[in-house]
């Protein structure tokens, strides 16, 4: 025998064809599908930008340099990572490559007659034979067309087949993955998510600039907001006395859907958001706004008002930071809101309950420069005090003032805020029916037996009864047994 | 806030952990005591391997074993149904409560398994499995009864949730039966097996027992992943974020479907298929603990 061995020439259209072959093989499938499922762990373990930016930041200034080596290969953004996508998109041109065809296939398959009986039926499993008498074959196609199975029938021979079900489910459950990947890609294109911190009675109106963070998908314009307008007018925060753990949210608003429009009443809790058509508005988090006034040092007002500051802890520990930019030299103060006050030997001013209990405002005021015309976007919630000196520290109940050196700060009492978030998902509807028929393809793919029966009246006059599971699944044999004792049983 | 309820269903589970502990005796007694050593007249005539197995001698102590084990399942299922009565909710807030839950899963698991197959020698695996679930609920994840977290009040809480449990505990009898698997499998490479494993099932049975557990839980398992995205898309503004328990529930949904895959149209059979099982059931286990316990994200709801 020769070694050498040829290969025969594949060229341009061979080689792509060879190629889609080896994608759409199963083996191929299977490892582009645990491949899906390792990918998925760095992001589970390493902080992701979408949901945990704080973090992430941690990252960048505990180590920059390997921070920024994470963030080349997108660990910071495992799941819109190039790496993460490639996997899926192979997996899902494998899955299509796979399940189309046989969508075809099987739908000629279900339409067509059962094949042929085979001639020797002892080779068949669960194979029976007795003596014949005459009438068997009528009996057994009246007893198997009662059963649904589509029958081949000729002379003395009946050829049975049952259970397409369960390739059309597997087929519907393949299917409805692409719907949903579907639903998922029309969601992100189309969709828009934004946050609005707003303060008990105040209003909310549905345009871009009210934002505190927004985010439109690629072919959604801004225009597309829609015109509402909602005014916060109570909420209501119960705590368990025993654990401090929140046990009932509750958001009362006035709602105008569009220009005109009546205003309505509405509530709206975690689990219960205003539904504008495919954009909803949930209630995402809480906190408390301390309602501030400082004066310069003629008594003029240079800010009044509530300063949203951001919870902490469970307690609502809130830090905040309160900027005077008119004043001349600007000031600032950096800010603790507290609750439910109270002192820890190790962390100082603390806060041991949610609920604005026994409120204080602990603060140190800083002058200079606030650095608000750098260019730098700067946290509302933080001050740089690079450029500033410290004039003094101080905490203030509800009612209180302070004087410093060149102004004083009244804390008047505080207001509740909270955040309201907009989410436009036009794609959601799609994910979600494609959820629903993956599971109804799923349990028919997985609960029908395919199986074949074949009856024969031979030349000899004998009844041979055989079957085929094409499934490997169990209850043939109990079935043919059932099948045999009726033949035979009505004499 | 019912604390009387609270009491009492810990009375129910420490009476339940207590029967499963004579069950898990009377499961080890069996499979002790069913190997009869050898005669002496027996021995004198030659070889070692003629130790025999005798169920007779042991078949009350196999019954009671199970009846304890049904015992245990009507106690833990009074203190699960106590501890929500508690509460005024379904008994699902923490992960103590998840847990005594899912040892009522496992244990129903098993109960539901051993009426259809010949499972008694998986008895005394379960009884251990459950008294180590019952035994770290108590003593480390014990939180007393308190109402649920504004996020948690939805009817999806019943729903996704039980789902959720339901599947874990018939995941993880799939697994103990892939792990018996692979045991046996290496003790039969080596020779016969030994007199107390001559009454386990043979590996064809296992095999497709596990598989079968599988099968069947998947379609539950791919509900419960659906209906807490249908929950957050309520709860949290968005049906899918990536969460680490979603990424780790996506996982186990990938593993399992690749097992799934592996075996009908591949084909694959025995150790490869049961090593493939217990990956897959071992990412469910981790997202339980880990992901509870250590990680962060918004399916914090162990009360640690």
């Amino acid at each position: 025998m020769s070694k050498e061995i040829e290969l025969p020439e594949l060229g341009a259209t061979g080689l792509l064809r060879y190629s889609w072959r080896q994608l759409t093989s199963m083996r191929t499938a299977l490892i582009l599908l645990l491949m899906l499922g390792v990918a998925a762990i760095p992001g589970s373990l390493i902080p992701q930008r979408d949901q945990n930016p704080m973090k992430v930041r941690e990252y960048f200034s505990d180590s920059l340099t390997l921070a920024q080596w994470m963030d080349r290969v997108s660990l910071f953004d495992v799941y819109g990572s190039p790496w993460f996508s490639a996997i899926y998109i192979l997996l899902f041109i494998s899955l299509i490559g796979c399940v189309l065809p046989r969508s075809v296939e099987h739908f000629h398959a279900a339409r067509a007659l059962p094949p042929k009986t085979p001639k020797n039926l002892d080779r068949m499993e669960f194979h029976s034979t007795w003596n014949a008498q005459g009438d068997e074959i009528e009996r057994a196609y009246v007893l198997l067309k009662a059963k649904r199975f589509r029958i081949l029938r000729e002379n003395n021979v009946i050829s049975a087949e049952k259970g397409f079900t369960r390739e059309t489910g597997n087929l519907f459950f393949h299917l409805s993955l692409i719907l949903i990947l579907i639903g998922v890609g029309f969601g992100s294109l189309f969709g828009m998510r934004g946050d609005a911190i707003v303060n008990i009675g105040e209003r909310f109106i549905n345009i871009p600039t009210t934002y505190d963070s927004l985010k439109f998908g690629k072919l959604l314009s801004e225009k597309a907001l829609p015109p509402f307008v909602i005014t916060v007018d109570n909420f209501v925060a119960k705590y368990n006395t025993l654990t401090n753990a929140p046990e009932d949210y509750t958001l009362n608003v006035s709602v105008v859907e569009k220009p005109g429009a009546p205003s309505v009443k509405r509530i709206v809790k975690v689990n219960s958001p205003l539904r504008f058509g495919s954009t909803n508005v949930y209630l995402q988090a809480n906190g408390y706004s301390p309602i501030v006034t400082v004066r310069d040092g003629d008594g003029n007002v240079a800010l009044q008002g509530p300063v949203p500051f951001l919870p902490q802890d469970g307690n609502l520990r809130s830090i905040g930071a309160i900027k005077v930019p008119d004043a001349d030299p600007q000031i600032g103060f950096v800010a603790t809101f507290l609750p439910t006050q109270a002192r820890d030997s190790v962390q100082g001013g603390i806060s041991v309950f949610p609920e604005a209990l026994d409120p204080k405002m602990l603060f140190s005021i800083w002058r200079g420069d606030l650095g608000l015309n750098t260019g730098v976007p700067q946290s509302v919630y933080r001050i740089d005090t690079s450029k500033m000196e410290r004039i003094g520290l101080e905490s203030l109940k509800p009612g209180e003032t302070f004087s410093y050196d060149g102004g004083s700060i009244t804390f008047e009492g505080f207001v509740p805020w909270v955040n309201l978030q907009v989410v436009r998902d036009p794609g959601k509807n799609y994910a979600l029916l494609g959820g629903i028929v993956a599971i109804l393809g799923l349990l028919a793919s997985l609960f029908t037996r395919r199986r074949r029966i074949w009856i024969r009246i031979t030349e000899s006059g004998k009844v041979e009864v055989a079957g085929l599971a094409k499934n490997a699944a169990p209850g043939l044999e109990i079935e043919i047994a059932k099948l045999v004792t009726l033949l035979k049983g009505e004499k | 806030m019912s604390q009387t309820w609270a009491y009492i269903s810990n009375y129910f589970i420490y009476s339940a952990m207590a029967v499963y502990t004579l069950s898990f005796f009377a499961h080890a007694y069996e499979t002790a005591w069913a190997v009869r050593a050898p005669q002496t007249d027996e021995a004198s005539t030659g070889s070692l391997m003629t130790k025999t197995l005798d169920y007779t001698r042991t078949e009350k102590a196999a019954r009671i074993a199970t009846a304890m084990m049904i015992l245990g399942f009507i106690l833990l299922f009074a203190g699960v149904i106590a501890r929500g009565i508690s509460a005024h909710r379904v008994p699902w807030g923490n992960m103590y409560e998840f847990s005594i839950t899912g040892a009522l899963a496992f244990t129903g698991a098993y109960l539901g398994a051993l009426r259809k197959y010949d499972l008694r020698w998986l008895g005394l695996l379960v009884s251990i499995a459950v008294l180590l679930t019952l035994g770290t609920a108590v003593a480390v994840l014990y939180r007393p009864s308190a109402p649920l977290v504004p996020a948690l009040k939805s009817t999806w809480l019943v729903i996704h949730v039980c789902a959720a449990i339901i599947s874990g505990g018939v995941f993880l009898l799939a697994n103990v039966i892939a792990g018996a698997y692979l045991y046996l499998d290496s003790m039969e490479r080596k020779g016969p097996r030994t007199v107390w494993a001559q009454r386990l099932p043979s590996l064809e049975v296992l095999d497709q027992l596990s598989y079968r557990l599988v099968a069947f839980v998947f379609p539950l398992w791919t509900f419960a992943v659906i209906a807490g995205a249908i929950w957050a898309e309520s709860a949290w503004g968005r049906y899918w974020g990536w969460d680490p328990k979603e990424t780790w529930a996506f996982i186990t949904w990938v593993a399992y479907a690749a097992y799934l895959h592996a075996r009908v149209t591949i084909g694959w059979r025995g150790r490869r298929a049961a090593w493939l099982c217990l990956f897959a059931g071992s990412t469910f286990l981790f997202n339980y603990i880990y992901v509870n316990i250590y990680g962060t994200g918004k399916h914090t709801y162990s009360g640690l």
